[in-house]
């Protein structure tokens, strides 16, 4: 197995904020680590059950942008609902849609403790690579 | 540091040019303003090719400018102030940030050090009970969207109108706490839902109120026309911007341009975070709409955490507001696009002034500056990181002339969030600034880490190269006696 199947995800530095990279055997495993990746940031994933499920269909008009517009739909539902998720399942991933199942759960403020508030996926230095044993994606954050 | 050494231009002390010819499509040169020992540390990350990238942005005029406290940012660096011709140049997001009117609002008081000392840490309890802040934080005000839309339309009047604080505040915050143009239409429902919860909140990240004590005055007429008399006076420094719905504002607008850049304006960047469309498209106008309701509900935010500080400090000093005299000094926005008239070659011009991380730093005697610093010049306030100190600044010709009546906003990060994390513990940062008499109160005392004086330059520094470069001009130093961080 390659390195890419092994490893979910890594954090990155970056002078003001955030990044992360993000790993898989195929594009849709490395769309949901870096989902996961996220949640890294937000909280501990291990503290986060699955008590609810959220159906998402992406658009965008590249990949790129479809990434983009992943992670920040991710943002937005913690940000207004205050969802927490571990898990994505994606069902379908195309250059410019997206359709998954996500799944964990409301924020309990006295079970998980929260670490940085992530406010949006960027453009700035975003990566998604195809090599011999899969992908790399690369993210940064503004927080 | 070996490959720019060659290609940048000293101009003298505090000043490197990035030559036009660096690469192919700038348009104007690169104009940075640092010391020769900043200038090191700022080599060492791509904020300068951050600064050579802004030069291509269509109708940019005089330069592509960088702050002393520039680091790296998203497309733009931060730090960053560039300015486009109304007529035929572009306006960009990115040029804005996400966090749009980020900025800082500084309030006096008639309290000395003495008496605010035996009672800081149930004044802090005290003020991070009454200020909503932290992450997943709800705030103590409950708005319906068609409420939110008079929130985006009248800004901080909007607060006033229902209790938070007093219409003399609106004269001393810029703009008068409202930018014109603001049209609810052109924001989305994701924004709408991220902003309604969220008013009245300090949020988390960088964002702070801390109860500070002025330890020395420089300019001590123009002090005192702001109402800082004397050294050991007690001070409250409020940081924060337009929370989520600045961010959803600034996402849906660079989504909606990246689009269309390229293929309906044919203009080449060589970074996707630059993405920009003329001033005067149907785009860029929507975009300027929606900046301004994001600019509006963040001069609203400051102002409701204004009053819950009033009120706090009421309870826990047991005076009367008129005793305590905690009046607003000021409130500048550091991440915002404004349309001001500059004289360029001699010829008059409307330019749409993106300050990134950059403060308006307007001369005593501009007509867009209250009666009250028409002598003086318009209050430029810096803050530092928690450990250090903040500084007190007026505006000055030669930034009208040079920088856009621009200068620097803050220390900038010397060091990355997972760096400072990785060699602090936010447990020990706290102890430390408690042994050195600062009481910190945080949600998240991990995350203090992040935010402790060594992942900062110092403040100092950065103010010193911009008073000594004429952008503005030092009034007043303070430092933190009480920090509130969520």
């Amino acid at each position: 197995m390659s390195e890419e199947v092994e490893r979910t995800f890594e954090i990155i530095n970056h002078t003001a904020d955030v990044g992360i990279i993000a790993y898989g055997a195929n594009i849709k495993q490395a769309f949901a680590n870096a989902a996961l990746a996220l949640f890294s940031l937000i909280t501990e994933p291990k503290d986060i059950e699955e008590r609810l499920q959220r159906d998402l269909e992406i658009t965008a008009e590249d990949e790129p942008a479809l990434l983009v517009e992943w992670l920040n739909e991710l943002i937005y539902l913690f940000d207004v609902e205050y969802i927490l998720f571990n898990r994505f399942e994606i069902d379908s991933l195309t250059k410019t849609q997206l359709k998954a199942r996500c799944y964990g759960e409301k924020i309990r403020p006295q079970w998980h403790k929260l670490k940085t508030g992530v406010k949006a996926a960027t453009y700035h230095m975003l990566k998604i690579d195809k090599n011999g044993g899969g992908y790399k994606i690369r993210v940064i954050f503004d927080i | 540091m070996s490959q720019w050494e060659k290609k940048l231009n000293k101009i003298d002390d505090y000043r490197w040019e990035i030559p036009k010819d660096y690469k192919p499509g700038m348009r104007v040169p690169g104009l940075i303003y640092a010391s020769e020992a900043m200038l090191k540390s700022i080599l060492e990350e791509q904020s300068l090719e951050q600064v050579a990238n802004v030069a291509f942005l269509p109708g940019i005029v005089q330069h592509s400018l960088a702050m002393p406290d520039i680091h790296s940012g998203y497309g733009f660096p931060i730090g960053g102030v560039a300015a486009t011709t109304v007529k035929d140049g572009v306006i960009s997001p990115g040029g804005v940030g996400y966090d749009i009117n980020c900025g800082v609002r500084l309030l006096r008081t008639n309290l000395t050090e003495e008496e605010v000392r035996p009672k800081i840490k149930e004044l802090i309890n005290e003020l991070f009970t009454n200020v909503p802040s932290g992450l997943g934080s709800e705030g103590k005000i409950r708005i319906t969207e068609r409420e939110l839309d008079k929130v985006m339309i009248k800004g901080a009047r909007w607060a006033i109108e229902h209790g938070f604080g007093f219409s003399e505040d609106l004269e001393v915050t810029e703009e008068e706490g409202c930018l014109d143009g603001a049209n609810p239409e052109k924001i989305s429902t994701k924004a709408k839902k991220r902003g309604i919860p969220q008013l009245g909140t300090l949020g988390s990240g960088n964002h702070f109120l801390e109860v500070q004590v002025v330890s020395e005055i420089y300019e001590r007429d123009i002090a005192k026309v702001m109402g800082i008399d004397q050294v050991g006076q007690v001070l409250v420094l409020i940081h924060t911007g337009s929370r989520g719905f600045g961010h959803q504002v600034c996402s849906d607008h660079l989504r909606i341009m990246e689009v269309v850049v390229q293929k309906k304006y044919g203009i080449s960047l060589p970074d996707r975070e630059l993405a920009c469309v003329p001033i005067n498209s149907e785009e860029g106008k929507d975009y300027l709409a929606a900046m301004a309701c994001a600019a509006n509900y963040a001069w609203t935010n400051r102002q409701c955490i204004t009053h819950w500080t009033r009120e706090s400090f009421v309870k826990i000093m047991g005076k009367s507001l008129s005793e305590l005299g905690m009046k607003q000094i000021y409130d500048v926005a550091h991440n915002i696009a404004k349309m001001e008239k500059y004289s360029v070659n001699d010829k008059d011009l409307t330019l749409c002034v993106h300050r990134k991380g950059a403060t308006r730093a307007f001369p005593a005697g501009h007509k867009d500056i209250p009666q009250r610093y028409k002598r003086v010049g318009q209050p430029v306030l810096i803050p530092g990181d928690m450990g250090r100190c903040s500084y007190i600044a007026t505006g000055t010709d030669k930034a009208m002339r040079e920088s856009f009546g621009s200068t620097c906003h803050g220390a900038g990060r010397a060091q990355s969030r997972t760096a400072a994390r990785r060699s602090l513990r936010g447990a020990e940062v706290a102890r430390e600034l408690e042994s050195r008499g600062i009481t910190v109160k945080t949600g998240s005392i991990s995350s203090l880490a992040e935010e402790a004086s060594q992942a900062y330059k110092d403040v100092t520094d950065v103010v010193e190269v911009a008073h000594q470069a004429g952008i503005s001009r030092k009034v007043a130093m303070a430092v933190p006696i009480g920090v509130i961080k969520g």
